[in-house]
């Protein structure tokens, strides 16, 4: 039997059976696209940092910290919350980058499931913006547990916000520890972009249930009173999104690369697998033939 | 005119894989009766187990009879759906399942039905252990029972929905919980409040009728959901 | 005429082991195909991918004149897979198995009693749930699902595993009249000296490729009447 031939001519007298044998150790009709021993150039040498993630870092960093100068020293404090209004420079925005995580999330697990548009990046976006929108969820409850200390009095109330935001916390948490699960990637980016899907789509379901219940037990009458804002508190809560969404972006840049950068480890480990796999082959053929005296 | 032949026909032929997936899902259950051997005392059970944490106080469990039922009944759902993948996983029924070419959706809708099935004899059950065990009275029945129909398939279609996510995974025990429990929070609360209007528990100004759209809003979403989802995770090997 | 079964370089994975690694196989329709090869050689995962439970990542497979890559759904109705599970319910009797199997596959359940008389299945053991069975009767109803179901593909994994002799003779009358038939059978198996005679032909497994294919002892010719007759005689 010749080594080198990758296929024969097809066995016309039985029954159209067409012989292709692939040699041990040459190759066969399978190349890896990407050979083990070379591995593509990543791009961005020596981790997940570039010139845009270098920007929105030290953006981030300058706008956090003029946010904490104009919130802490310049703003005056206000007449009813004193002291505490400050919080005001943090909490509303840690919760819109907590709600744009999720939405963020639920877009790209969409984008994902829908067959046109299916493609890994929806799934890196997904697991980094899911992933991102836990911490942002996380210190949402966080501080507004330290708001709602001193103006009502307690460190947790039923309030609906705080308690659909508590809901989706766990939803997420429980998405994440889907994601961990490992196996078939993209069975598990389907499973995972299903439950981000169908979370979102029970927003509404939610907010209608902890809104009635609520209501039903006046805690809404409780809810803290909005302090008025203006001039340069207004000015500072503004730069305090700026921060924030910075923040996030950068966040999610970072986490989304370490997603494309373990995706392409495992495809040389696939490809490395493969050449593995078919090597074996080859050990036990020879040995096969030695035994069994099997001629072609 | 074809179109509509054509959709009808594949209506029909959902259906069909739904009954014949809930009559062998609860054949399955008849025949090994774990259901009414196992998930019922362990309900009946959290109902006794609530009376000891409620140190006996008979106004006190009285007036939280609805919620206490429900979360019995949510501890319950948690075993039936996981009851409900075990006799698909053993030896490669799961494979044939796949093999068999059923519709994913008719799989959804019999699994689902099945489970309900069992919650509902479960509810009836618990009702029973309610009034016996926490002294309630029921005011208005009609409510009481509209509110199990649609709980029970919101929550059988959710944990059928998250038990296939979860089936498979080595992980599936513990992930299963964590996944159903947060997003099944809406039930809890439509149906206990349903349920307070009608035991005559609740205060003032609770509309149990409106709570129950609430119940099947949510009940709607998921069948949608677990239809289409279904057909995705089904194939995915 | 077109192969029932084409692979040109598949590849497919359990979790990141990679059980396919280029499979090249050709199986004419009405061939008889022995997969051989040492354990864990992909003797399964071929006969898994063939019955769309596998999935080809890359490649290409068809499948009874369906891409793989697109609709794995497409094919499941029209093949039959014995596998080392048997795909039973435990808690359900023989007869209740077999008519849920053949009714999820949208055959009429009046076949199942000529599969059960077949495979020796009447009587007492037709109402036994099947967690009481042995082995080798849970293998004989998996037979009879795929008997009854009569699919254009048999793939057999390890079929004679488990069988007592009498049965063994039957199972290869079975293989020998549905190839005869016209049904495509792709059998894999180590048991050399039973399979063999059965094969068209025979293609050896090693790495998660298929390294020869070689024509069998049964290559059937046109008109191969004396087997179809002995057939005859073992089924009945």
């Amino acid at each position: 039997m010749n080594p080198k031939a990758d296929t024969q001519p097809a066995d016309a007298a039985g029954g159209g059976v067409s012989v292709s044998p692939v040699s041990p150790g040459v190759g066969g009709a399978y190349e890896p696209e990407v050979s083990p021993t070379v591995p593509p150039a990543p791009a961005w040498p020596g981790g997940t940092s570039d010139r845009v993630t270098r920007i929105l870092g030290v953006s981030t960093l300058v706008t956090a910290a003029l946010t904490a100068w104009l919130g802490l020293v310049v703003t005056p404090p206000d007449k009813v919350q004193g002291q505490l209004v400050r919080l005001i420079y943090v909490h509303p925005a840690v919760a819109t980058m907590c709600y744009a995580g999720f939405g963020l999330c639920a877009l790209a697990s969409l984008a994902y499931l829908w067959p046109r548009t299916r493609s890994r990046r929806w799934d890196r976006l997904a697991a980094a913006s899911g992933e991102v929108g836990v911490v942002f969820c996380v210190l949402t409850l966080v501080t507004g547990s330290i708001w709602g200390r001193p103006t009502w009095g307690v460190w947790w109330t039923w309030d609906p916000r705080l308690t659909i935001t508590a809901l989706l916390c766990a939803v997420f948490i429980g998405y994440l520890a889907l994601r961990r699960t490992g196996g078939d990637p993209d069975a598990l980016a389907k499973r995972s972009a299903i439950v981000a899907v169908v979370c979102v789509l029970l927003v509404p379901v939610d907010h209608e249930a902890t809104t009635w219940w609520a209501s039903l037990h006046q805690t809404s009458t409780l809810f803290r009173a909005n302090p008025l804002i203006h001039g340069e508190q207004l000015y500072t809560m503004l730069l305090s999104f700026v921060a924030f969404g910075l923040g996030f972006a950068w966040l999610v840049l970072h986490r989304y690369r370490v997603e494309v950068l373990e995706d392409r480890y495992s495809e040389e480990g696939f490809d490395a697998a493969i050449s593995e796999r078919r090597a074996e082959g080859g050990v036990l053929t020879a040995a096969n033939r030695a035994s069994d005296g099997v001629a072609l | 005119m074809l179109g509509m032949l054509l959709a009808r026909r594949r209506w029909n032929a959902l259906w069909r894989d739904a009954l014949l997936v809930s009559s062998k899902d609860l054949r399955i259950e008849f025949r090994s009766r774990v259901t009414t051997t196992q998930v019922a005392p362990y309900a009946v059970l959290v109902l006794v187990l609530f009376g000891f944490a409620f140190d006996q106080d008979q106004n006190l469990l009285t007036k939280a009879a609805a919620g206490l039922f429900w979360v019995a009944v949510l501890l319950s759902s948690l075993l039936a759906v996981q009851r409900s993948y075990a006799i698909e996983a053993t030896d490669g029924a799961r494979d044939s399942l796949r093999l068999s070419g059923l519709d994913p959706a008719g799989i959804f809708l019999g699994k689902t039905l099945a489970v309900v099935a069992e919650l509902l004899i479960l509810e009836v059950l618990l009702g029973f252990g309610v009034v016996v065990l926490f002294g309630i009275q029921l005011h208005d029945p009609a409510l009481l029972v509209v509110t199990c129909l649609a709980a029970s398939v919101g929550l059988a279609a959710a944990g059928i929905l998250y038990g296939m996510i979860a089936a498979g995974l080595r992980v599936r025990e513990t992930l299963l919980p964590l996944l159903i429990l947060p997003v099944v929070a809406p039930v809890l609360l439509g149906a206990t409040q349903a349920w307070m209007a009608a035991l005559g528990t609740a205060g003032g100004g609770t509309d149990g009728w409106r709570w129950l759209s609430l119940l099947v809003s949510f009940t709607v979403i998921y069948i949608a959901a677990g239809s289409l989802a279904f057909s995705i995770l089904v194939e995915e090997s | 005429m077109e192969p029932v079964i084409r692979f040109r370089s598949a590849v497919a994975f359990a979790g990141r082991f990679p059980v396919l690694a280029g499979v090249d196989l050709d199986v004419a329709p009405g061939d008889v195909m022995l997969l051989r090869g040492a354990n864990g050689a992909g003797k399964t995962s071929i006969l898994r991918a063939a019955a769309g439970l596998l999935r080809v990542v890359s490649g290409e497979a068809r499948v009874l004149g369906s891409d793989l890559a697109v609709d794995q759904r497409a094919v499941r109705r029209k093949v039959g897979l014995l596998g080392h599970a048997s795909g039973l319910y435990d808690d359900l009797s023989v007869s209740d198995n077999l008519k849920f199997a053949l009714r999820s596959s949208g055959v009429s359940p009046t076949r199942a009693s000529y599969a059960l008389d077949t495979l020796g299945l009447v009587g007492r053991l037709e109402a036994t749930p099947v967690r009481s069975l042995s082995a080798g009767q849970r293998r004989r109803v998996a037979l009879a699902v795929l008997l009854a179901r009569d699919p254009d593909l048999w793939l057999l994994d390890e079929p004679h595993a488990g069988l007592d002799a009498d049965h063994r003779d039957l199972l290869d009358g079975l293989v020998k009249s549905a190839a005869s038939r016209g049904k495509t059978v792709v059998i894999a198996s180590h048991e050399a000296d039973r399979a063999e005679p059965l094969a068209g032909h025979i293609a050896t497994v090693a790495g998660g490729v298929v390294v020869e294919v070689a024509p069998g002892p049964a290559r059937r010719d046109a008109g191969d009447a004396a087997s179809t007759a002995e057939v005859e005689r073992v089924v009945a």
